[in-house]
């Protein structure tokens, strides 16, 4: 693999719906391979600015590079994990993952191989001919993430891909996350309103404020994604931005 | 006024009653009692037919003009034997065939664009709102006349029939198709063909199918109807051309073949639609 993941910078970035904006003038960058968290009350803009990184949202001004490299549209190096009901309905899970493949340009030969390695590496071996329906929300989460990541892209945006999730699968899908990534690194930038699960996956924390308002607090994660390490002072400063953002409006 | 609230009172209490013990899987455990009451009612049907027009009743309706079953059973059991019965009816298929699988094509691409493209619907959107309530058998003259031939003119009008019904459906379904699968595919790298392949195409068949079916409905009241006025066969133009020489029972047995091949192209539709939409999610699955 070639260098492990992408660096995305964000400058001056505005974004709105069309209305007034709900990211206004938001500066940030992503270091090359790290897990970014980006969080916030609701409604901050956070999943506004994971569709702009994707390419899916054109910003109403500044600019988004990704590699130095404006980012203007979508792109198989910028692949993106949404909550749910992502899957195409009419596909098996076997064939989700291959249509992610073929998209990424894999030759036809090994494609049906590597699917099935996908699978079988996010646990869900038995069930390549399943179709999106008869599989279980954590299940289907676990396909999105073999398909968002099959492709081998560059960066990865995930918007609350376990928010949809019960506490238990949540858990079990953390440690599938991490543990796939360690096995592909590449650059994610993950949004999430769970603090304990920004602190168990980031590197760094972003905290955004209200819609239009700056980033609140960008907080490196010492030792990130060691499970030992007591982070309760960074978690009490996380509340503390949260509340503050919360406050202010 | 005053009676009303008790009549309510005592309809509901008919209601709880025979619908209570019912609640459950009964209807599921006795299929052969409930086959033979519908049996029943079809030959209960047949029989007052029977008695109403082997006795020249006439109580205002005159059914003494009407051919009695077994009349119509003889006709039927004779014209099978003939040549013409399965030329028309080769005719008939032929020509809703084509004009709906020419319908078929054009509405659903024309659905597609008019869904998803905002300039294709500013140019073309207008001549269909304005075309669309206009039935397709009222276009028959102008079919006739600007045909050269009576058979593209009735072809014609089952394709205008069945046109409006399918691009109406598939530009409904284009346009709520949700956003996500859409989005999903381009964060992949698929590009606007691919959307329109993977994504579009497939994620429209449930509203096409629904269009499909109201469609070859449609198809047949109008291939039907054209060949009455316009046709040299067919088997509406044959129903029509028997009750001209008072052969009534045959105007039955056409009635009765246009049923049934009614009832095959809609059934038909219906499977197909069935089989290619097995991922929809079902009322009667469970998801695990």
């Amino acid at each position: 693999m070639s260098a492990v993941g992408m660096a995305l910078e964000l400058h001056d970035l505005v974004l709105s719906y069309g209305g007034p904006p709900v990211v206004d003038g938001l500066d940030l960058s992503v270091r090359p391979g790290e897990i970014l968290v980006l969080t916030g009350p609701s409604g901050c803009g956070k999943s506004t600015v994971l569709r702009a990184l994707a390419g899916l949202l054109r910003p109403d001004s500044g600019r988004i590079e990704a590699d130095g490299e404006p980012v203007v549209t979508t792109s198989r190096d910028r692949a993106m994990v949404f909550q749910d009901n992502a899957l195409l309905p009419w596909r098996t899970v076997r064939s989700n993952v291959e249509l992610a493949l073929k998209l990424a340009g894999r030759p036809r030969a090994g494609r049906q191989d590597d699917a099935l390695r996908w699978i079988a590496d996010v646990g869900l071996t038995g069930f390549e001919d399943y179709l999106p329906k008869s599989l279980s929300g954590g299940m289907r989460q676990r396909v999105q993430l073999a398909r968002g990541l099959a492709g081998a892209p560059r960066a990865v945006m995930m918007d609350e891909p376990f928010g949809a999730l019960d506490t238990q699968t949540r858990t079990s899908m953390q440690r599938l996350l991490i543990q796939t990534w360690r096995a592909h690194p590449t650059t994610v930038v993950f949004v999430t309103h769970d603090v304990d699960e920004a602190l168990l996956i980031g590197d760094r924390i972003a905290v955004l404020g209200r819609a239009g308002q700056p980033l609140r607090a960008l907080l490196d994660v010492p030792s990130p994604r060691e499970p030992s390490v007591v982070r309760s002072a960074l978690r009490a400063e996380i509340i503390s931005a949260l509340d503050h953002s919360e406050l202010v409006s | 006024m005053t009676t009303q609230p008790a009549v309510l009172a005592v309809e509901a209490a008919v209601a709880t009653q025979s619908v209570a013990p019912v609640v459950a899987p009964a209807p599921r455990r006795r299929p052969r009692l409930a086959w033979l009451v519908r049996i029943a009612s079809v030959v209960a049907a047949i029989g007052l037919w029977q008695v109403l027009t082997a006795n020249h009743v006439r109580l205002w309706l005159r059914f003494d003009t009407l051919p009695t079953v077994t009349e119509i059973v003889t006709a039927f059991g004779h014209r099978l034997g003939t040549q013409d019965y399965w030329l028309d009816l080769g005719q008939s298929l032929i020509r809703i065939l084509t004009g709906f699988a020419i319908a078929a094509v054009a509405g659903v691409l024309t659905g597609i664009l008019l869904g998803r493209s905002e300039s294709f619907a500013n140019v073309f959107g207008p001549l269909t709102e304005l075309t669309r309530p206009i039935p397709a058998i009222a276009i028959v003259p102008v079919a006739i006349l600007l045909f050269p031939t009576d058979e593209a003119g009735i072809v014609f009008i089952t394709f205008l029939a069945a046109y409006f019904p399918i691009m109406v459906s598939t530009r409904h379904a284009a346009r709520a198709l949700p956003t996500i699968w859409e989005d999903s595919v381009r964060t992949l790298g698929g590009s606007g063909w691919d959307v329109l392949v993977r994504v579009v195409l497939p994620g429209i068949l449930p509203g096409v199918f629904g269009g499909l079916s109201v469609g070859i409905g449609v198809a047949w009241i109008c291939v039907i109807s054209a060949e009455m006025i316009s046709g040299r066969l067919g088997v509406g133009y044959r129903t029509w051309q028997a009750y001209t020489v008072l052969a009534y029972p045959e105007v039955f047995v056409g009635i009765i073949t246009i049923g049934v091949l009614g009832f095959a192209t809609s059934a038909a539709v219906e499977l197909i639609g069935r089989r290619v939409t097995r991922w929809l999610p079902r009322g009667e699955e469970k998801t695990r």
